[in-house]
């Protein structure tokens, strides 16, 4: 009995049911829990007035877009050393949920930053790799999208995930080159003496376990629905033979 | 691995092989460009190395459907999968046939645009240097998008997608060369930084391009 053993399609169908609906049910606490004590509990900061609460949409969601990347590594990686098609599935399905996590990240920091730096957006070297984040996360998609023949695809995409991490590594130090930003460095880290004060901390930690759990559960349905899918397309198949 | 790349130039600048397109379409981006921000001297001398270094990209983009599709439609890409030259060796040899049919001509042709778009004269020097270091990258990252596109039925444009993302730090080192170049600061660093790119390219990128040929064909 191996781990690879759940990654056979019909096991981790069963295994994902109950699975699933739990981890919906956690995500949604999570997140209700945390966002309303982030917005209604907390003390306003006394520079930045109450938009600083957005940080606990913004900092989740650009961790899970970063985050739903390196899951896609890996799940490439997967498919390529093991060959396992959920595997290949996963990879499929998680792109989407992180163009979605760029998405948010980006529009929330926008809207902090209007009244923040005056601007909506800056060419900062943390933006700008989050806009190309997501031109990545975009070509990945249409690869996904523009090949018939699954197994194919699912090579071609794992190969164009894999470059297109290290160029994504390569141009966020570029930009660092470029420009230097308005962005303030990171504002929480487990080694870091000078995180931000424990009334934000811990909201936002809860709110960071309803992203994360968020992310699991919709890529595990969207991986569901995929294998259903391919499920009834070997189906078709099999009944225009007959 | 030479008789590929000669028979890859060869085709290239006979009849209908498409050499000089990218170098008009250069010519034309660099010329359109006074017509949308006005003429002012000081301004095009401000945007000029990023101009110049942004049209040779898109004259590279251009010709890179080529690289691939008309082998892969007449089944000499098969053949050469088949002979006992490997796979990495034909990529870099495709890569490099484009440089020399796009990459070098836009390198040699860059200063005298420059002048259109009134570069500061500190800056020539380093607009070659740049170019000659950085369009290899643009080339090789290019094979590697064309050989993913192969058998996609007109994957022009997912090709562009897919490249462009790819391009950003080739630009990035290029273009401040360039721009330090021009205000008369010390540029080292960039054109160390993107001739490691290109290196890495080179070095890398064939064996992923020659994988994804062997899923192409398979």
């Amino acid at each position: 009995m191996s781990m690879w053993e759940y990654a056979n399609p019909r096991r981790f169908m069963g295994w994902t049911r109950p699975v699933l609906p739990w981890s919906f049910a956690l995500a949604g606490l999570c997140l209700t829990v945390g966002l309303i004590w982030g917005f209604f509990f907390t003390p306003d900061d006394f520079r930045q007035g109450s938009t600083v609460k957005i940080i606990y949409l913004h900092v989740p969601a650009a961790l899970m877009a970063i985050n739903a990347w390196i899951m896609m590594l890996v799940a490439s990686l997967i498919w390529v050393i093991r060959r396992h098609h959920v595997s290949a599935l996963a990879a499929r399905a998680a792109a989407p949920v992180g163009v979605v996590f760029t998405l948010i990240a980006l529009f929330t920091g926008g809207i902090w930053g209007q009244p923040m730096w005056g601007t909506y957006w800056a060419w900062d070297p943390r933006l700008t790799s989050f806009l190309i984040l997501f031109l990545f996360y975009l070509g990945y998609i249409a690869l996904w999208e523009a090949i018939e023949d699954p197994d194919t695809a699912a090579d071609l995409t794992s190969v164009l995930c894999m470059v297109g991490s290290v160029f994504a590594i390569l141009s966020r130090y570029a930009v660092l080159f470029w420009n230097q930003g308005l962005h303030q460095g990171a504002s929480l880290s487990l080694d870091k003496e000078e995180n931000i004060s424990d009334v934000f901390w811990f909201p936002l930690l809860v709110c960071i376990a309803g992203f994360v759990l968020l992310f699991i559960a919709l890529v595990l349905m969207r991986t569901r629905t995929e294998i259903r899918a391919r499920r009834i397309r070997a189906l078709q198949a099999r009944a225009r033979r007959a | 691995m030479i008789a590929l790349l000669l028979r890859d130039l060869r085709l290239a600048f006979r009849a209908g092989g498409g050499f000089g397109l990218g170098l008009a379409f250069f010519l034309i981006v660099v010329v359109l460009v006074p017509f949308g921000v006005g003429p002012e001297t000081e301004l095009l001398s401000r945007i000029a190395p990023g101009i110049l270094w942004v049209a040779s990209l898109l004259a590279a983009l251009l010709s890179l459907d080529r690289i691939f599709a008309l082998d892969f439609e007449d089944g000499s890409l098969s053949l050469l999968a088949t002979s006992p030259l490997p796979m990495e060796g034909a990529a870099m040899m495709k890569a490099l046939a484009h440089w020399i049919t796009t990459g070098l001509p836009l390198t040699l042709a860059a200063p005298a645009l420059g002048f259109l778009l009134s570069l500061a004269p500190e800056a020539y020097a380093y607009l070659l240097v740049s170019l000659l270091l950085g369009t290899p990258a643009l080339s090789m990252i290019g094979t590697f998008g064309a050989a993913l596109t192969v058998g996609i039925r007109r994957g022009g444009l997912l090709l562009s997608l897919l490249v462009l993302p790819l391009y950003v730090p080739t630009l990035i080192f290029g273009a401040e060369a360039v721009r330090r170049g021009a205000d008369g600061l010390d540029p080292t660093g960039a054109l160390m930084l993107m001739a490691g790119i290109t290196a890495g390219c080179f070095a890398l990128l064939p064996f992923a391009t020659a994988a994804v040929l062997r899923i192409n064909l398979r």
